[in-house]
């Protein structure tokens, strides 16, 4: 997948606390749990965003509680995708699972500027900025496998089809 | 080539593939228990009905524990508990935990013998890692991943690379399992651990029991770890004959075995320890406070909500009283706590002090209800995070530490060391 727009810049160990507060957790639904993304810290965060926009953090992005709201609330507010110089691991499974594109780059999580114009391409995990390329870590083999199939219940379907298959044979 | 704990329970759960259990490589994995709360567990369940649904694979193997919004602070909440309901009178699930039958799911499954060393447990929540005092491999997942496993009876872990903490000496009075993770957070931060396995061991081990191992790795994920284990020993041994319902074996290390890192931790040494706003990584030793007021001390959650915590409460409590201004409230993390802490009088000892006891409930901890701050205010928990908003209010600031250093706080009306009071 291709995306461009433009660089919303975070720090380091930006927490799920910070992107959907503890009490929201009972919404359920993507678009409600999108107008609520970083209220408490930077409430004019959400009306910054525009559809393909691209955040690109610091270290250990979505630190702290495993919280698929984050994840599934940033790809309801438009969020194309995420360029980290690390995740925090359960954010990272979660947006894999939910196919919301991440990509792991110290060196664009350096160079990029808030405001910039970003194009990815996540499919060769490739970033650029300003007319400079960058070329992000490759994800394993199997979770490429799942990125493509557009996340784990794409992934689950498969299985399920192939055990059918493999019973019924 | 030797391995790690984390290696060992991986490789038992291994099911086919070609990718030895070696650090980087994914393996296809049976876990033994799949653990979901009010909070993960409704999202989950949309997920496995849009997975094709139907029945869960094994349905023995799911535990739902209503924690979060328990009992209900909404209407909202009350229907994420009726989700947990409905889908466990659906699927044929058992080991269901309605508000009153259970409490916080990470000391509640291990307690009621579900768990067990050299288990491998899979969770919605980021504090599964808990079930490491154990000896067993537990780790927070994505919920859509653990709708695949109720689906499938199976799923995929990245093998984790290794740290080894190796704990020696002896500790003095009021330092607890909670200091030896903050110290550690103090140390190598809060990716310090990202990805790894954290394993405990060393002489200093044999003197923390089972609740305050919990205490420990409770926090492992609080540093970006995978999962953190406490090796085995006598007192795993004497808690899983005593406890487990379920297969277990202990596990440990080869001597050969192969660490990213090892780290020596000196308890001679060690002091209560306190995580300042807003990071849990932000640590300091109690000594380095003075003049904290506070409005608020909460002692509870899945960190250190167990009977050793309300034992060391109320020895700091008894006789006393919570100060004028500020307010204490204490949480059991399970029924059985509860009520062991009636029968040995510390209940009335809380009470008599002037603290609030309430059902066991997650709620303050996160800033959902039953306790949660405003804005301005300043609390002490015994809880796990201190991130903005966490407590409620984004101008609220919540400092961590012990339940001895709790209690003390509760009484000064400021941060103190136990000894000085």
């Amino acid at each position: 997948m291709m995306f461009s727009g433009k660089v919303h810049k975070l720090g380091d160990s930006i927490d799920t606390d910070v992107m959907v507060p503890g009490r929201y957790l009972s919404l359920l639904d993507p678009a409600e749990i999108a107008k609520h993304i970083f209220e408490e810290v930077d409430p004019g965060f959400v009306g910054r965003v525009r559809p393909g926009d691209v955040i690109v953090a610091g270290r250990n992005f979505g630190a702290g509680s495993g919280r698929e709201q984050a994840p599934f609330g940033l790809k309801a507010l438009g969020i194309g995708c995420i360029v980290a110089a690390s995740f925090s691991r359960t954010f990272y499974r979660m947006s894999i699972d939910l196919g919301l594109p991440i990509l792991i780059s110290p060196e664009v999580a350096a160079a990029a500027q808030d405001g910039q114009t970003i194009e990815v391409d996540t499919r060769n995990g490739i970033v650029r900025l300003d007319g400079v390329s960058y070329q992000a870590e490759p994800m394993p083999a199997f979770i490429q496998e799942i990125i493509d199939l557009g996340g784990v219940t794409g992934w689950v379907k498969r299985e399920v089809a192939q055990r059918r298959a493999a019973g019924a044979a | 080539m030797g391995q790690t704990i984390a290696e060992k329970i991986l490789e038992a759960h291994r099911i086919g593939g070609d990718q030895q259990v070696e650090p980087g490589n994914v393996v296809r994995a049976k876990v033994d228990f799949v653990l979901l709360n009010d909070a993960n567990g409704p999202v989950a369940f949309r997920h496995f009905a849009n997975m094709g649904g139907g029945k869960v694979a094994a349905p023995e193997k799911v535990g739902l524990v209503c924690d979060h919004f328990a009992p209900a602070p909404s209407a909202a909440g009350a229907r994420m508990l009726g989700d947990m309901r409905r889908f466990a009178r659906d699927k044929g699930i058992e080991l269901f935990f309605d508000v009153g039958k259970g409490g916080i799911e990470h000391t509640l499954i291990p307690e009621q013998g579900y768990i067990g060393p050299g288990n491998l447990v899979a969770g919605g929540d980021s504090h599964t890692g808990t079930a490491g005092a154990f000896n067993a491999f537990g780790t927070g997942m994505s919920w859509a991943g653990m709708a695949a496993i109720m689906m499938l009876d199976e799923t995929w872990f990245r093998v984790p690379e290794s740290m080894r903490f190796h704990l020696h000496g002896t500790k003095a009075p009021y330092v607890t399992g909670k200091d030896v993770i903050l110290q550690i957070l103090q140390d190598i931060g809060v990716d310090g651990a990202l990805y790894r396995s954290m394993e405990f061991g060393g002489p200093g081990i044999a003197q923390f029991n089972i609740d305050e191992r919990m205490g420990i790795c409770n926090m492992v994920v609080e540093a970006g770890a995978k999962t953190g284990i406490v090796e085995a020993d006598d007192i795993t041994r004497a808690w899983a004959e005593q406890t487990c319902k379920r297969s277990w074996s202990l596990v440990n290390a080869d001597a050969d075995a192969q660490y990213a890192s090892r780290h020596e931790l000196d308890l001679a040494r060690m002091r209560p320890m306190v995580a300042k706003p807003y990071s849990p990584e932000n640590v300091v030793s109690v000594d380095h406070l003075s003049g904290i007021h506070v409005d608020q001390v909460y002692m509870g959650n899945c960190a250190n909500g167990t009977l050793s915590d309300l034992r060391q409460i109320a020895s700091v409590l008894k006789g006393r009283k919570v100060a004028r201004g500020t307010r204490a409230m204490i949480v059991p993390a399970t029924q059985k706590i509860y009520l062991q802490a009636m029968a040995e009088g510390l209940i009335e000892q809380f009470i008599e002090a002037g603290a609030a006891v309430s059902t066991p409930t997650c709620g303050a901890c996160f800033g959902g209800h039953n306790g949660a701050l405003d804005d301005g205010e300043v609390a002490f928990a015994t809880i796990n995070r201190n991130f903005k908003g966490r407590g409620g209010h984004a101008g609220a600031q919540v400092y961590l530490g012990n339940s001895y250093v709790a209690a003390a706080t509760a009484v000064a009306g400021e941060i103190i060391d136990p000894a000085r009071l």
